[in-house]
């Protein structure tokens, strides 16, 4: 009863909260309502994974906010686990300098500011780049500068699909033979090099569907022209920063996690597997990480939900963002605060849920199964 | 300086819920707290030369924050009577929206969505602009229409965001926007190698171009691609406090045009026969009474801040760096377009 009570009073309150706004939004004037959603936004982005003009609606800019910001919370996620993981492991080598080193590393990247480090990045690092015409050059169609680093892009020609096709094959291959080989092992306890073959395959197939094709692929190389570079394709410097401070910053907590992690296993398990017989290399990759992982997992779902939430950090410096495009240049345009700041809270929300509800979903996979 | 962006999810924030909270408008409740507490809380600029800007002593100065201290000067009687608060283009409407701030002066462009949508009032028109290109000399760059596929330096949360896609749309042209919370953030970028081009008002460019490293190898180019009449800015739903920011304004204008400034002011108010000049200055008739101010609100405005002319000139005319004409900021019987209703 006393439960219903407070329920009600809660949603009441809510309701009262709502009507109170709108009441307020109407007496000043101010527009509200999601319609501005609809309407051309007029302003240009610099970053678009998909199709946009000044033509498009602010609807549309918010999905490529929205786009923009998966992406760098993706790549950076990827790029933090890795350098996260060498260095975690780095800081326990029994070599002196590397773990030292690996030490050096987390204690300062994990200790000054993310922002501080963004602008590092941005302002003290890729601002001192040389200008379009004075490019940094690799090879012959590859260009560095102030503006972003431009390479060829890839332009598929008639019989392309093919090699997508012989890739999709190649895993399909791969997944049959790991199987297979698991299956020998269990019954016949002979082991089956799974990773050379399963490299060769993947290699393998793409490249011979591409050479009986002929090779159906062009570049589209970048070129200085007028002002800019035009043609290829460029990652801005604003998303190479962002990243930068993102992963190198994110890592660092990540090493510590997964050093935690090894910690945590007993070293009798090592010791354990050498007497069975295992070499070091084995022992880490089917004995100690496998129970690290279950300890590893959960700290480690918070640090991808930092680095998303973290990337909101990206209106410092021009990387457009959710927060910077829709939260910033359309919040401003149309004047629509509530709506727009309430939509944006409700992404971050909708993404760190996800996120987090396909970690668990991992660490239950992980988790120790008691028989 | 760098947490503008947690600073304007705040103001965002502090916004909503001033709004969710708040009761119900009262006209004239701007005034009667601005008496209260003894000043003006100002929105301006977070640092942009000749329109509002902290010397370096911390005393701000510029033309948009000589307004402020006009609307002091008639309300309060004492021009010093001011509070300042920077904020960003992106910040500034949710500020005075959410009645953090009493009044916006802050280089802000008159438009329709802005008076029609945001709740806002615009009070007249300090300055005429129009928005244009500054580009380094190197690129040999001679008209706007020449900047096919530029990247471009602009402040976010702007007209010149949406009239700068409107340009180059209009005239079949590529352009990368680079883009900004600050206009020192964009500027610095843009005098890094950036961009090719930093669009902005013309009055900004001059004002900016100051900052640069080398100031002598930038130019602006001639195309003039906008209106942009900039003006104080209130709440909607509190006339008695529009009326009086309005009338500040009007009265630096109508001082200059009937030759009032700081220095004869004083003098005249002791010595005028002209029955104009008595209304103006307060010594004939409840003009101020009226706005719900002290009389001599003329008088205390243009002796302590002087009239528009004074302003100017100090500020971002000949007796300033930037050097600016008048041009349309003239008087109207000068060609220009300032024009203030009489005072009578």
């Amino acid at each position: 009863m006393f439960q219903i009570l407070v329920v009600g009073a809660v949603v009441a309150f809510g309701v009262y909260i709502v009507n109170n706004t709108l009441d307020n939004l109407a007496s000043r004037g101010i527009a509200s309502g999601f319609d501005f959603l609809s309407s051309e936004a007029g302003f240009g982005i610099i970053q678009s994974l998909i199709e946009y003009s000044e033509a498009s609606s602010y609807g549309r800019a918010f999905w490529v906010g929205l786009l923009n910001t998966l992406l760098v919370s993706a790549i950076g996620i990827i790029l933090a686990t890795i350098l996260g993981f060498i260095i975690g492991v780095a800081r326990l080598s029994s070599n002196w300098l590397v773990a030292k080193m690996a030490a050096a590393y987390i204690e300062t990247f994990r200790n000054i500011p993310l922002l501080l480090q963004l602008f590092f990045w941005y302002f003290a690092v890729l601002r001192a780049l040389p200008s379009p015409r004075q490019s940094l050059v690799i090879g012959d169609s590859v260009f560095l500068n102030i503006r972003g680093f431009y390479t060829p892009r890839p332009v598929p020609e008639d019989g392309f699909w093919l090699i997508p096709a012989a890739i999709v094959a190649g895993v399909v291959a791969v997944l049959l033979l790991t199987r297979w080989a698991h299956r020998r092992q269990d019954e016949t306890g002979q082991p089956f090099h799974v990773v050379y073959v399963s490299a060769g395959i993947l290699i393998g197939l793409p490249v011979l569907a591409a050479a009986a094709s002929g090779f159906p692929l062009s570049w589209d190389i970048p070129e200085l022209r007028g002002f800019n570079f035009t043609g290829g394709m460029v990652l801005i410097p604003e998303l190479m920063a962002l990243l930068l401070a993102l992963s190198i910053y994110t890592a660092s907590f990540i090493a510590e996690i997964v050093r935690a992690g090894i910690l945590a296993v007993s070293h009798g398990q090592t010791e354990a597997a050498y007497s069975l017989g295992l070499r070091p290399g084995p022992t880490l990759r089917l004995v100690v990480i496998p129970q690290a992982m279950r300890v590893i997992i959960p700290p480690l779902t918070s640090q991808f939900l930092n680095l998303t939430k973290n990337s909101s950090l990206a209106a410092a410096i021009a990387y457009p963002d959710l927060v910077s495009v829709f939260a910033g240049t359309v919040l401003n345009q149309t004047g629509q605060a509530i709506e727009v700041i309430a939509i944006t809270m409700a992404v971050y929300l909708t993404v760190s849920l996800l996120i987090s509800l396909f970690m668990n979903w991992y660490n239950k996979r992980m988790a120790l199964v008691e028989r | 300086m760098r947490t503008s962006t947690r600073l304007s999810v705040s103001v965002a924030a502090v916004a909503m819920a001033g709004i969710l909270w708040a009761g119900p408008v009262n006209a004239g409740q701007t005034m009667d707290s601005v008496k209260s507490k003894g000043f003006v809380q100002c929105g301006v600029n977070t640092g942009l030369p000749g329109f509002s800007n902290a010397d370096e002593k911390g005393h701000w100065r510029g033309i948009d924050v000589d307004v402020c201290r006009a609307v002091a000067a008639a309300v309060l009687g004492d021009a010093t009577k001011v509070k300042f608060t920077p904020l960003t283009a992106k910040e500034r409407f949710t500020a005075l929206q959410s009645g953090e701030i009493d009044m916006l002066s802050r280089n802000t462009t008159w438009t329709v969505t802005r008076d029609a949508a945001l709740g806002v009032h615009f009070a007249g028109v300090t300055y005429y602009d129009g928005q244009g290109f500054l580009v380094n000399k190197k690129l040999g760059v001679k008209s706007a229409k020449e900047l096919d596929g530029a990247s471009i330096c602009v402040q976010t949360g702007t007209t010149t965001e949406l009239n700068m896609g409107d340009y180059f749309r209009a005239n079949k042209m590529q352009y990368t926007p680079v883009v900004f919370e600050k206009g020192d953030e964009a500027v610095a970028a843009y005098d890094s190698g950036r961009c090719d081009v930093f669009t902005s008002d013309q009055s900004q460019l001059y004002a900016q171009r100051i900052k640069l490293k080398s100031p002598k190898n930038h130019l602006v180019l001639p195309e003039v691609i906008s209106k942009e009449p900039l003006g104080p800015v209130v709440r909607q739903g509190d006339d008695e406090w529009f009326n009086i920011v309005k009338w500040s304004l009007f009265a630096m204008v109508n001082a200059e045009e009937m030759g009032v400034n700081s220095q004869n002011v004083a003098n005249i108010r002791k010595t005028t026969q002209d029955p104009a000049m008595k209304r103006l200055l307060g010594l004939e008739g409840d003009k101020g009474k009226d706005l719900k101010v002290s009389n001599d609100w003329v008088f205390n405005i243009v002796s302590q801040v002087g009239n528009y002319a004074e302003s100017f000139e100090r500020n971002v005319g000949g007796g300033s760096p930037l050097n600016i004409a008048r041009g349309l900021n003239a008087l109207w019987k000068d060609g220009g377009l300032q024009y203030a209703p009489p005072v009578r």
